[in-house]
């Protein structure tokens, strides 16, 4: 059943190539939308060109700087988020003074759209990539942020009160009770936060750099280099994946004591 | 001597969900364990049973009334009681084995030898080999004997069970309650064993004490089980003796259970 259905997902794929293909390419079909044959190529590249770029580019090397830069400003926004997020949320969580004090400037600061910010942090930290970080830091610490303080108030009175009774110091529950829950709500959320740590880096990029891939998707598009501007979305689009696949592996080995729905091993 | 627990007038009265009123669950409740008493309490569904313990464990202030351990006034934590819970209270994230070292890797104690005694334990409640598994990988009866030797790790002179066996099998059931009661003999801990089984309240106990129905409860009844000890949990249930007793204490239960359900159902239908 699951190679049948590898097969057909790839056969979509080949099939959505081909159709690009077959519509772009000029003087292939009569013209019907444009009269100039080069047209629909000018707006939605070639896929077999695009191809091309892609391949030069690992041939030649030339994108391993910049995959490196992307992946970097992704994996330090992704820490440094989380990191945050998880001391705030904590502290929030246990102190309700202090999340009561703070709870409508926490809302506004979710509800602006911090991608306006990139100028800003590019002004403070310069072209290089700590202005990307900055930028991909606000969108994960938000999302960190809420899983973390909505965990500590959702841990189990009993669990706590089990621990209490065993003994467990006020710094103990933190320890031991509070912050194992909580991490487990990260982890819940580490699918959103990395893509949004990608997010940040691509669009800090893409908004004002001198490296990565959302500075060459840039560069292309300045000079109207369709083929490379959709080469570097599927680059990142592939990334991205990658980037996943390898947080579902992460998961899987911190998570072990989740319950999954319907776990039994299959017979062989 | 001063009793081992002792609860004095004590009131709980909760505000009622729909956020106006109160709700009296229980309501001058006297109640006092001797030191190396095996008390067993009983009362119909949703009467108090419950914050009654969590009273005696000092997890619950009650909104009037005291309670001395061993003649001293509790505040805060009672930290000679070891507390079961009826609700699932084990650490998910943690394994058996790692569940049952918490308390005393609270306590300071090494690794090792917390872990040397947490592995005797698993395999006095017989889950030997089931250390590395998780909560949720365990089954419910299971879970139960892990937080009772999650308790008794750590021997506290005060044991305060919340039905801790109504999720077993009636073979485990019985094996487990003989344990406890080879525990106990050892040492004589005061229990105070909460239950819906009037059975296992009765072959277990050195009294019985009965809730009346809520609102306002209050114990209605005090049987004392002159039962011989040691006892055999499955044997003494054959003899005349306890037979009489049964007989005598349900007869006593049984309007308030009646009583209970039907005021548990108004509740929620009200
Ligand atoms: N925190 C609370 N807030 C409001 N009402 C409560 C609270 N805790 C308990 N109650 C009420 O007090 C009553 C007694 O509850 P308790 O849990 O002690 O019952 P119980 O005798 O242990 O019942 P069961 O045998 O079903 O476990 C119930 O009617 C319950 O609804
Ligand atoms: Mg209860």
């Amino acid at each position: 059943m699951k190679r049948r259905l590898w097969f057909w997902q790839a056969l979509l794929l080949a099939a959505i190539f081909g159709l690009w293909h077959v519509a772009t390419a000029p003087d292939l079909l009569p013209p019907i939308v444009w009269d100039n044959p080069d047209r629909a190529a000018f707006f939605f590249g070639e896929p077999l060109k695009m191809f091309v770029v892609i391949r030069d580019w690992f041939v030649s090397g030339e994108i391993y700087p910049h995959l490196w830069v992307t992946l970097q400003e992704t994996a330090l926004a992704f820490v440094i988020g989380s990191l945050l997020g998880l001391a705030i949320g904590l502290w929030l969580g246990l102190t309700p003074f202090a999340s009561m004090l703070l709870d409508p400037y926490i809302k506004a600061a979710n509800a602006m759209p911090r991608v306006v910010l990139a100028p800003i942090f590019m002004v403070w930290f310069g072209l290089g990539i700590w202005s990307k970080v900055a930028l991909g830091v606000t969108l994960v610490f938000f999302i960190v942020f809420f899983n973390v303080y909505q965990g500590v108030k959702e841990v189990s009175p009993v669990v706590l009160s089990n621990a209490t009774m065993l003994g467990a110091s006020r710094r103990q529950l933190l320890r031991h009770v509070y912050l194992p829950s909580a991490t487990s709500w990260v982890f819940s959320s580490l699918h959103t936060s990395v893509g949004m740590a990608f997010v940040g880096a691509v669009v800090g990029e893409y908004l004002g750099s001198a490296r990565g891939v959302g500075y060459l998707i840039h560069m292309a598009e300045g000079a109207f280099d369709i083929n490379t501007v959709f080469a570097g979305i599927l680059v990142l689009t592939v990334f991205a994946l990658v980037l996943d696949f390898a947080v579902s592996a992460a998961e899987k080995r911190l998570l072990v004591w989740r319950p999954v729905q319907g776990e039994t091993e299959p017979q062989l | 001597m001063d009793p081992a627990v002792s609860l004095e007038k004590v009131t709980c009265t909760f505000a009622a969900k729909s956020g106006e009123g109160h709700y009296t669950a229980v309501k001058d409740v006297d109640l006092a364990i001797a030191g190396g008493e095996f008390v067993s309490v009983v009362g119909p569904t949703g009467c108090g049973k419950s914050t009654l313990l969590n009273v005696a464990a000092g997890l619950l202030r009650p909104s009037s009334g005291a309670v001395k351990i061993h003649g001293e006034p509790l505040a805060g934590i009672n930290r000679r009681a070891g507390y079961m819970f009826q609700a699932e209270s084990l650490m998910p994230w943690r394994s058996a084995l790692a569940n049952v070292t918490a308390g005393l890797e609270f306590r300071g104690e090494e690794a090792a030898s917390a872990r040397a005694k947490a592995e005797g334990w698993l395999e006095r409640v017989g889950l030997a080999g089931f250390g590395d598994r998780y909560p949720h990988q365990l089954s419910g009866g299971m879970r139960k004997r892990v937080s009772l030797a999650q308790m008794l790790i750590l021997d506290p002179q005060i044991l305060l069970m919340d039905e801790p066996f109504s999720a077993l099998d009636v073979q485990t059931r019985q094996l487990m309650e003989n344990e406890l009661l080879e525990l106990w003999s050892a040492d004589r801990k005061s229990v105070i064993f909460i239950t819906h089984d009037l059975e296992e309240a009765i072959s277990l106990s050195d009294r019985v004490v009965v809730l009346s129905a809520g609102p306002a409860t209050r114990p209605i009844g005090e049987y004392v089980i002159d039962l011989p000890r040691p006892r055999d949990v499955s044997e003494i249930r054959l003899t005349p003796r306890f037979i009489e007793l049964h007989d005598r204490i349900w007869h006593a239960m049984k309007g308030e259970v009646l009583k209970g359900y039907a005021q548990t159902r108004n509740r929620t239908s009200g």
